[in-house]
């Protein structure tokens, strides 16, 4: 059950409006339901989450019912439905790049950030979790972050300590 | 003269029927009828798009046609898959078929909390009537099993996600029946659940129905909760004058009271006509009905004998020792019953 | 040395602009067909290729457009599946990375082919950089006259989209696909009707492979016999395999088909050999739910014959001895890996992206992995292997989509081939946790069977 009880209401700005407009008009009459996943990657790259307000200004949008964005946010594992760190760090946790020791660099993320698989830092910055294979696996172990999952590869300990220190870096310039 | 009606001829276990074309293989069985029908625990005749899902109704098409006679190079869900003139159907008499059915059953028990003791569908659940004809007497599984949140979906309807088997009838009901889509599927895989996100209470006034189709304990009348066994109540059929539905209806009565109200289900288990909320919930007195008769209950249930009935396949089992293994269980109890 | 058909101009620098791809003589196959050719030409170039569905199946490309059924009045749609999901498989990620225009070149033919006038290109989310890539190839080849409406002046309207996926595995089986293109759930759909009658929005509709639309624009250029000149047998032409695990140079090769299984193991020109001059000890020759191969059983078939990169070949000796080409997911393992955290590895994954509708695979999968998880931690029993097999094999064939059998079939094979690495962790649990069961006697040579 979702967990997310809370009121978290949003506003969708005019361009993201325009954009949602866009992606619409891709799809035949009357099948703009197709136009589902795209919005929701597009509200999450703005808010870095899904609240339920948020998803029920999509179904508005889209002249569907609320239950059938909460069906297909709640089944596909890009949607967040409660807040991640600024930046989630997603590890292949799969075959592939387990023979090349990604369950090492999980460890070593999990020591370097000192949060366990799914929460977040308590500045709010980092949140970590393995994901399934990301079709990347002669350059593993990998890493993605998103909106627009930027990828890392053939990742050692020194250079995800060295990302992190970039984001962090990163983190106190935007601020 | 009249056009002859074009008819194909379809042999399931041995035993030939004539049916329309487009009919499914588990309806031209459900024609002939007993012990060679296929169980449904997902297919609903009424709801549109229901079946393919639970895999209890797989069958083996051992001949595909009389135009093209290969067999299906898999096992195939009688409740989806239509018949072809000439085609040949082994249900109980594949031991492969009985095999995967056995594994379905157990596939489903796994994570089934198995609180029949305390279940108001005990009785009258489909999923206890297959754990009784195809499944072990003890688990092979030992590891924990999956557990839901409690979710409170309102004061009418008690909804237990632990005992859902996923089979989306409800799902169909809501989006078939109502007028508004508020009951779906949420999160994917072994956590699937049945929600209203956000504890979003249901109302429409044919959401009832959820009930009446559900073939285990998930979603149960919070109306009838704990009143009594099913077993201890007597159904008449009545009906009344009713401006929604067709006020159709078996009554389930202790003594002088109407504990519950229900849709009026066929030998299969699907009700003849969904009713209103009024109907079921709201209208349980006596003096709002017109009782017909008792309401006939099938031999099998334990409503009516208090105990199974007797396994009647078809002579070829009986002569056939690869066929009594793969049916052991159903022959035993048989045995139990002498 | 292969010839190079897709990959052919990898190296040229901006290859994956319009200008530079134009340049090195791409959107031939797009002149071609459109001002030369009818659709049914292309068709019959397809079919005459001997081309093969290059997503897993296998299946015939020509003979699957073949099927498409052409009602009067209703849409028909091309969409090609991007989902590339399958664990081992990166070849499509390379593809539209570098040379986009040859995916999109693929698409205008094959759209031409079947008559669509929309198509979408499906792309798994996590692929963002790729969807931006697509967009841009897109957006360069609808300004330079390729797309949009009489393209070339030939009247022929074509517009293509690409479509973000959500995460999600099941998607890359083509009803998944088109219910997530249509904003649902990833819920495989129950066939019939199969997608050439009622697919995208109930009209006929074609899922292909990134792979296989791009290997129309060679087909097209040079004609279908001269493709099917190369490979063997029924596996004509060249394959993208994406090779991972220890070995030396990972990554993807375009191939003749034919090349033999040691050949691209060992060569400088392909996979470098086993890592850290360590042993092979085992191979997944078509992505994770494909049947594992122990060294013995790589280089040689049962019956003696060098193994080659085939349809055919790598199939050779069924389930028993054989495995499967599959997507062209090449997974090498070397002597210190372990069978069964592999196998709980991969049955872990899916149990996680089975999509939940159908029992056998929703309540299957999640007993294999918890079976195997505790073999794996040392808590097995023996009974416990044979638990497995019975659960694996209940799963097989029972299920609405082919999910359930990419589940079993790895379990299967984990246990037919390493079974002793299975006792072995519940006989020596303390030692399994510390060490590794190693090559054991897995590259020993077996006896030819002759038939």
């Amino acid at each position: 059950m979702l967990s997310v009880k809370e009121n978290h209401p949003v506003e969708f700005s005019a361009e993201l409006l325009t954009k949602f407009a866009e992606v619409a008009s891709r799809y035949p009459q009357g099948k703009q339901k197709s136009a589902l996943l795209p919005l929701l990657h597009l509200v999450q790259a703005e808010y870095g989450w899904l609240s339920t307000d948020a998803m029920d200004k999509v179904a508005h949008f889209l002249q569907i019912e609320p239950i059938e964005v909460y069906e297909v946010a709640t089944f596909y594992t890009m949607y967040f439905l409660r807040p991640q760190g600024k930046y989630n760090l997603e590890i292949c946790r799969t075959g592939p790049c387990c023979l090349v020791g990604a369950e090492r660099i999980m460890q070593y993320i999990e020591d370097a950030l000192g949060v366990k698989e799914g929460e977040v830092t308590a500045d709010g910055l980092f949140s970590w979790r393995g994901v399934e294979c990301l079709a990347a696996c002669g350059y593993g172990p990998v890493l993605q972050i998103g909106p627009e999952y930027t990828f890392y590869e053939n990742l050692t300990e020194q250079s995800v300590a060295q990302l992190i220190e970039t984001l962090k870096n990163k983190a106190q310039t935007e601020a | 003269m009249a056009e002859e009606e074009v008819k194909f001829r379809v042999t399931i276990d041995g035993i030939p029927v004539d049916v329309a074309p487009g009919t499914s293989i588990l309806n031209a069985a459900r024609q002939i009828g007993g012990d060679i029908v296929p169980p449904a625990m997902c297919y609903y005749s009424k709801l549109e798009g229901s079946g393919g899902k639970c895999r209890t109704c797989l069958v083996k098409v051992s001949k595909g046609s009389e135009k093209d006679p290969r067999p299906m190079p898999k096992l195939v869900a009688s409740c989806r898959t239509t018949v072809m003139d000439g085609m040949e159907v082994q249900n109980i008499t594949s031991p492969e078929v009985v095999d995967a059915r056995k594994g379905v059953v157990e596939f489903l028990l796994i994570n089934h909390p198995l609180d029949c003791p305390v279940c108001d569908q005990a009785g009258e659940c489909k999923l206890q009537d297959l754990g009784y004809e195809h499944g072990a007497e003890q688990t092979r599984y030992e590891f924990g099993r999956r557990t839901f949140e409690r979710i409170d979906i309102g004061d009418k309807i008690q909804l237990h996600m632990n005992r859902c088997i996923l089979c989306y009838r409800c799902v169909y009901v809501a989006n078939q029946l109502t007028n508004k889509r508020e009951h779906g599927i949420l999160y994917r895989g072994d956590h699937s659940e049945i929600s209203t996100f956000i504890e979003e209470a249901l109302d429409n006034d044919f959401i009832g129905n959820v009930i009446d189709v559900c073939p285990v304990g998930a979603l149960t009348d919070k109306t009838f909760r704990f009143k009594n066994r099913v077993w201890f109540t007597k159904p008449v059929d009545a009906h009344r004058d009713c401006p929604s539905c067709s006020g159709k209806v078996t009554l389930w009565y202790k003594g002088a009271d109407v504990l519950r109200v229900t849709g009026r289900k066929d030998e299969f288990g699907e009700v003849e006509d969904f009713i209103c909320n009024t109907c079921r919930f709201d209208t349980k007195q006596t003096n709002d009905w017109i009782l017909e008769e008792p309401t006939q209950v099938d031999k099998e249930s334990v409503i009516n004998a208090n105990h199974y009935y007797n396994f009647n396949p078809p002579s070829v089992i009986t002569e056939n020792p690869t066929l009594q293994e793969a049916n052991a269980e159903q022959l035993a109890r048989t045995e139990k019953l002498k | 040395m292969g010839r190079k058909l897709l990959l052919e101009h990898i190296d040229v620098p901006g290859i994956n602009t319009f200008d530079v791809y134009r340049q090195q003589g791409g959107y031939r196959a797009v002149e071609k067909a459109l001002k030369t050719m009818s659709p049914e030409d292309v068709v019959e170039e397809v079919k005459k290729s001997g081309l093969r569905g290059r997503g897993g199946a296998g299946f015939p490309t020509g003979m699957k457009w073949g099927f498409l059924a052409k009602p009067e009045g209703v849409p028909r749609y091309l969409v090609c599946n991007g989902d590339e999901s399958e664990p081992g498989t990166f070849k499509d990620r390379y593809l539209m990375t570098h040379i986009p225009h040859i995916l999109l070149e693929g698409m205008i033919v094959s759209s031409f082919a079947l008559g669509a006038n929309t198509s979408y290109i499906y792309i798994r989310g996590e692929m963002m950089p790729q969807i931006r890539i697509m967009e841009k190839a897109i957006a360069e080849a609808k300004a330079a006259g390729f797309l949009g409406k009489n393209i070339l002046g030939t009247g022929y309207d074509l517009e293509i989209y690409v479509q973000p996926g959500g995460g999600a595995y099941i998607c890359g089986e083509e009803t998944a696909l088109l219910e997530s293109l249509e904003g649902k759930r990833g819920n495989p759909r129950i066939k019939p009707p199969f997608p050439a009658i009622a697919g995208l929005y109930g009209c006929p509709t074609v899922v292909n492979n990134v792979e296989s639309i791009a290997a129309t624009v060679p087909i097209i250029n040079d004609g279908g016999e001269e493709y099917a000149k190369i490979g063997i047998e029924r596996s004509t032409g060249t394959k993208l395999i994406s090779a991972s695990g220890n070995i030396v140079r990972p990554g993807v090769y375009e191939i003749d088909m034919g090349l033999p299984v040691e050949e691209f193991i060992y060569s400088d020109e392909y996979c470098g050999g086993i890592a850290n001059g360590k042993k092979l000890k085992a191979l997944v020759p078509g992505g994770s739910s494909v049947p594992i191969l122990p060294a013995n059983l790589i280089s040689k078939t049962i019956n003696g014959n060098a193994r080659l990169m085939t349809y055919e070949s790598l199939a050779d000796g069924g389930f028993a001895t054989g495995s499967s080409m599959g997507s062209g997911g090449f997974i090498v393992f070397d002597e210190d890996q372990c069978i069964v955290r592999n196998t709980w590895n991969f049955a872990r994954f899916y149990h996680h992206e089975s999509c939940g509708q159908c029992s056998p695979c929703r309540e299957g999968t999640g007993w294999m992995e918890k079976i195997l998880h505790k073999i794996e931690t040392g808590k097995g029993s023996i009974e416990d292997i044979d638990l497995l097999w019975d659960v694996q094999r209940r799963i097989e064939g029972n299920t609405i989509c082919p999910l359930g059998d990419a589940a079993a079939w790895p379990v299967a094979a984990a246990i037919r081939h390493f079974r002793d690495e299975f006792e072995w962790h519940i006989t020596h649990p303390q030692e399994a946790l510390s060490r590794n069961y190693g090559l054991a006697h897995y590259a020993d040579p077996i006896a030819p069977v002759v038939q």
